[in-house]
Formats: structure tokens, C-alpha cells, sequence
């Protein structure tokens, strides 16, 4: 018997639920290993390298590489971990946020000023 | 013996701990959200507890996936902050009170709410946001805190009633410590946010109204409220709100307000802010 899920119809959400987490958790312990500096270098220094030490998915390691994070959260990022890749790559969760609604960081940052998206307006 | 005095709400939005630690607050983006807790700098000068029992998740910084506690309490004598990825952030180490947080964990553990016991952790900006804001930047915060982490990164947290039950237990457990403490409970987190996919930034004022006002003077129906309405509400984001269950939970069913505060945005995320005196 499959588990009601409620939210999965949330237009332009996903939640990170248990199967998400299940599908992520390669990706998202890459994520993780990016709080330690020596690593940030590293990963920097050769990322395809790095992301194959990794039990990831073909598509999660190109999506990472694309910084396509839309594309990472469908295939099981949470976003506070892939928080880890654009803290290394010296962007704000601004930034992050605004990539994934495909406005500028400046049309983005906008809207919050004037209020935020509004829960109409979906 | 020890007694909860005062609950206080507030978001934790990261961005305004780096304000902070980078001396922004004066900025015109950031000077009407700092305004808003000048009263509440003052007041807690004024009605400083001896403990915060400080409830607030932990954002992919102590905990990873290896590990997901739904509920753990830092029994810790103390907690350093943690590097999120840029380094620590200045702030003081917090001094925990190792007495109080393992009779609360045996308390509780007994009342059925299954705590995970920590006896070390780092605490990330989850839980220094909150004290920067009420305490400014001090040398030493100027109280002992017991850490209250939540699970609220992986679906699903547990149950607004759940959070709302779990506050009644922690009153009593604080209630037969017997030392005399002042302790204040905080909730923390949101409100209204969504940080990821295309519906990022959403900010719903109206729901955030709401539910400060249900907060204060109606707990019990709030407490009902299901997973989903946080979510389609109040944004992926926005459920780290039933913390603040917690924290209503363990004060009496009438409550004083003495302060309260709203402001979007900081960074993607609508900020919330109240203190609520128990009514003795």
C-alpha cells in the first residue's frame, strides 16, 4: 500500500520526503563534504574528478556540474545541502533561489522587496 | 523550583546573522527589520533568564543525512558554533546547563515524547541568529541555553499537535526541577518562506498574520493545522513553524503579548517576531 502524499501536487515544489532523501543521499553527502575547506579546493581543482568519488548518478553529477539545481532537487537534493555547493561557489541563497524561479538575481531580489512571490500568483 | 516566564518567536533567517557579524544592520535594507527588535533588545535586559530552553533545527550542519533525530536535546556543558562553509560565525560559544537538559530529557523521555540525547554538538545559525538578535554581540551571552534541535529538513517533521503536546511536557519537566530558575522557552524559524524550485520567495502575509494571532490566543486549534496548509500556505520553507508550537505549548493557555514584529523580507524570507509573558 503506497503512502498518501498530499503535497506532490504543489505546483513548483518538491518536498523532500523519505524517497527523495533515498534517491539524494549520494548527492547530498557530496554536498556535505563541502563544509570541510581542504575539500572545497579539491572540488574546485577538478570537479568532475571529485563528483566521481562519489556513489552518484550520472545525471546528478551533471546537474551539479550544470549547476542546474532545479535538475538537483528532482533527483533527491535538499536544497540545504546543495546550499554547501553555492556557498563554494561564493553565491548567496539569493542567487540560489532566483536561478531556480529562471528570473534575474535583480528581478528576484525586486519581488522580495516589493513583498515576495504572492501565494496567488502561483 | 525552576519556572518558564516568557516564550519568544523569531525567524532565523541566516542572512541576518551575516548582517550582523559584517556590521550591516544600519543599512537601509536591514535597518527596519533591526528596528523592529530594539524593544525586544531592552526588554530582554531587562527580564534576562537564567536559562533558554532555545527550540530550532539544525540546517544540514550537525546533523547530515547519516543521522536524523526527530526531537534532540543538547545535554552538553557547551556548544561551538559551527563553520557552515565560511568559517565560524563570531559569535560567543553557548554555556549550556547539563543539570536542567538531562532532567528535562528524562522527564520528558518518561511523558512518551522518545528524545535523542546529545552530548556534543555544534549549533549552526538556527539557533545564534535568535540570540545575535536579542542579544546583540555580546563577549558572553548573558544565560545558559539548552539546545532543542527539530527535525524539519527531511518530510516529515513531526505534527504541529505533536510539537504542541510535546511544549506541555517540557513546562512540567522545567516545573519539578528543583532549583529556582528563571527560564524562558524560544521557538524559531520561519515564517512564511520557500527556498527552492520555481516557486521560490513566496511570501504569504496573510497566513503569517494568521497564525501569530491563532499563536497567541488560540494554541489548541492551531496546533491542528496539517502539514500540508504549512506547505501550500506558507512555502517548503514555511513549516519550520510548528516549532513555535513547542514553545507555545509549554506557556500558560493565556498569555500576554508584550511585543510583536513583522518584516519582509530578510533575504527569501518573511520574518516574525513576538514575546509572550506568562500571565502569573
Amino acid at each position: 500500500m503506497s503512502l498518501e502524499k498530499p503535497y506532490a501536487n504543489i505546483p513548483g515544489t518538491v518536498v523532500f520526503d523519505a524517497d527523495q532523501s533515498r534517491k539524494g543521499y549520494p548527492l547530498n553527502m557530496f554536498c556535505m563534504s563541502l563544509m570541510k575547506a581542504a575539500n572545497r579546493e579539491r572540488f574546485k581543482a577538478g570537479e568532475k574528478n571529485y563528483l566521481d568519488e562519489w556513489p552518484m548518478t550520472e545525471e546528478q553529477k551533471q546537474a551539479v556540474l550544470a549547476r542546474d539545481y532545479n535538475r538537483m532537487i528532482a533527483l533527491g537534493g535538499n536544497i540545504y545541502f546543495l546550499a554547501k555547493i553555492f556557498a563554494t561557489d561564493g553565491r548567496s541563497f539569493q542567487y540560489a533561489a532566483a536561478s531556480m524561479t529562471g528570473m534575474t538575481q535583480d528581478d528576484y531580489a525586486r519581488m522580495m522587496l516589493n513583498g515576495g512571490r504572492s501565494p496567488e500568483a502561483q | 523550583m525552576a519556572k518558564i516566564s516568557a516564550g519568544i518567536a523569531t525567524s532565523h533567517v541566516p542572512a541576518i546573522g551575516a548582517a550582523i557579524d559584517l556590521g550591516k544592520t544600519g543599512e537601509p535594507y536591514w535597518q527596519p527589520l533591526f528596528k523592529g527588535f530594539e524593544f525586544s533588545k531592552q526588554w530582554m535586559r531587562d527580564n534576562t533568564p537564567d536559562v533558554i530552553f532555545l527550540v530550532y533545527n539544525d540546517h544540514a550542519t550537525a546533523f547530515s543525512l547519516e543521522l536524523i533525530p526527530t526531537f534532540a536535546i543538547g545535554c552538553a556543558a557547551s556548544f561551538a558554533p559551527a563553520d557552515e562553509g565560511w568559517g565560524p560565525r563570531p559569535v560567543p560559544t553557548v554555556q549550556g546547563h547539563a543539570e536542567l537538559a538531562s532532567h528535562i530529557a528524562q522527564s520528558v523521555i518518561q511523558s512518551d515524547f522518545d528524545l535523542t540525547i546529545v552530548n556534543k554538538m555544534e549549533v549552526d545559525h538556527g539557533l545564534t541568529v535568535p540570540l545575535s538578535l536579542l542579544f546583540g554581540q555580546p563577549k558572553a551571552w548573558p544565560c545558559r541555553v539548552i539546545p532543542f534541535a527539530v527535525n524539519v529538513v527531511q518530510f516529515p517533521p513531526p505534527s504541529g499537535h505533536r510539537c504542541y503536546q510535546l511544549g506541555k511536557a517540557i513546562r512540567r519537566a522545567v516545573e519539578s526541577f528543583d532549583e529556582k530558575l528563571n527560564v524562558q522557552i524560544w521557538g524559531t524559524g520561519g515564517m512564511s518562506h520557500q527556498l527552492q524550485g520555481p516557486r521560490a520567495g513566496l511570501i504569504n502575509k496573510e497566513f503569517d498574520r494568521r497564525f501569530m494571532d491563532r499563536l497567541i490566543s488560540q494554541p489548541d486549534a492551531l496546533s491542528q493545522l496539517p502539514h500540508i496548509d504549512y506547505i501550500r500556505d506558507a512555502g517548503s520553507e514555511g513549516i519550520e513553524l510548528v516549532m513555535w508550537l513547542i514553545m507555545r505549548g509549554a506557556l500558560n493557555a493565556e498569555v500576554k503579548p508584550v511585543h510583536r514584529f513583522y518584516h519582509v523580507p530578510a533575504s527569501n524570507t518573511a520574518v516574525g517576531h513576538l514575546i509572550l509573558e506568562n500571565l502569573s
